[in-house]
């Protein structure tokens, strides 16, 4: 649900990333939190356990100028991954504006994110929302890795429709910041038709 | 899009305002933060130095909303009031009319009793405008005529943010 604000004239949009544990996640907003010049962005919260597993979300807010006269301020948040933390992923999913589908390319980590979009799709639904309407976007994430599986194949397997894909090292930044944009762009072009 | 998007106009915030400054004055509070139920810093009164507003309101719906799903787990609807206790400063947080958060940051200069006892007549106050705006998005909705400034965003607005 995007927050238009008259007064202060800045519109909020919720972009959050979605996925596998360890696939990435943290790791993409870490990234956008290092590489963004300071005015632009805000504090990054995390919260996560002793061994840095993310327990809750984690939290980074992002401005990136004006729009028609208006601050554009995007809140990204990212979900705990790992499967027994679905009661923190609904909630995160609350009133979200565009998601960014982190994948792990590892071969053995292939029933680990069809669950996880089953599970993202699942838990959109309470909100009344899918992926067909909802700003979306697919990253393969660790493609660097030995045994990733080819990305045409796991694109095939995890595409719903014509959202955009990525390949992406985000411990490099690679993708990282070319996932983020086109979620943005899809979340501002979706605002015209609202 | 499914979920109709909140809309604050200005004079709804001139509103809110004058709401959060009386009852940060009467409860004699630090802070009166204002907030959706999905984070976002809609107006707040008071003492900001310190405190990171962003910060603030993503992490006071998360709690909010865990603590609603806390309810949920016992089969209550929901917890309407959250109070965190410190040593020197505490924090009263309600949800009003199920869209927003209020917070009320105080220190030992003021009880819980008498921000409790502010709070109810603020959330009432806070309400209605809250109502008022649910209502006029609605009608925005039904009526089809919203003239929303986004309504002719062009790829060139997009790209020049990105460049």
């Amino acid at each position: 649900m995007t927050f238009i604000n008259y007064a202060a004239r800045e519109i909020n949009c919720k972009l959050v990333y979605y996925g596998p544990g360890l696939g990435g996640k943290t790791t993409n907003v870490q990234y956008i939190y290092e590489r963004s010049a300071q005015p632009n962005k805000g504090k990054l919260i995390s919260l996560a356990t002793e061994s840095d597993r993310t327990l809750f979300f984690d939290f980074m807010p992002l401005e990136l100028g004006t729009i028609r006269g208006f601050r554009t301020r995007f809140h990204l948040y990212t979900v705990p991954g790992q499967v027994f933390y679905d009661a923190s992923r609904k909630i995160i999913l609350r009133g979200v504006d565009g998601v960014v589908f982190v994948a792990d390319s590892q071969e053995a980590r292939y029933e680990a994110n069809i669950e996880s979009l089953r599970n993202l799709r699942e838990n959109l639904q309470e909100h009344a929302r899918d992926l067909v309407s909802l700003p979306y976007v697919l990253q393969l994430n660790k493609r660097d890795t030995p045994t990733a599986m080819p990305a045409k194949a796991l694109a095939a397997a995890l595409r719903l429709g014509d959202e955009p894909v990525f390949e992406a090292v985000a411990t490099q930044g690679v993708g990282v910041f070319e996932s983020l944009k086109a979620t943005i762009r899809r979340m501002l072009l979706e605002l015209r038709k609202s | 899009m499914a979920v109709a998007d909140l809309v604050t106009l200005e004079q709804d915030h001139v509103r809110f305002m004058a709401t959060l400054e009386r009852l940060r004055q009467d409860a004699n509070a630090r802070l009166a933060f204002l907030l959706d139920k999905n984070g976002q810093q809609i107006a707040a009164a008071g003492e900001l130095e310190g405190v990171d507003p962003t910060s603030l309101a993503s992490l006071t719906a998360g709690n909010v909303a865990a603590t609603d799903g806390l309810a949920k787990l016992i089969g209550e609807r929901e917890f309407s009031i959250l109070f965190h206790e410190g040593e020197h400063d505490n924090l009263h947080i309600n949800v009003i009319g199920g869209i927003v958060i209020l917070v009320v940051l105080f220190d030992e200069r003021s009880s819980l009793g008498l921000v409790r006892l502010r709070v109810k007549k603020a959330s009432a106050e806070l309400g209605t405008v809250v109502e008022e705006i649910v209502l006029r998005a609605e009608a925005r909705r039904a009526s089809a005529l919203g003239s929303s400034p986004f309504a002719e965003i062009t790829d060139e607005d997009i790209d020049a943010l990105f460049s």
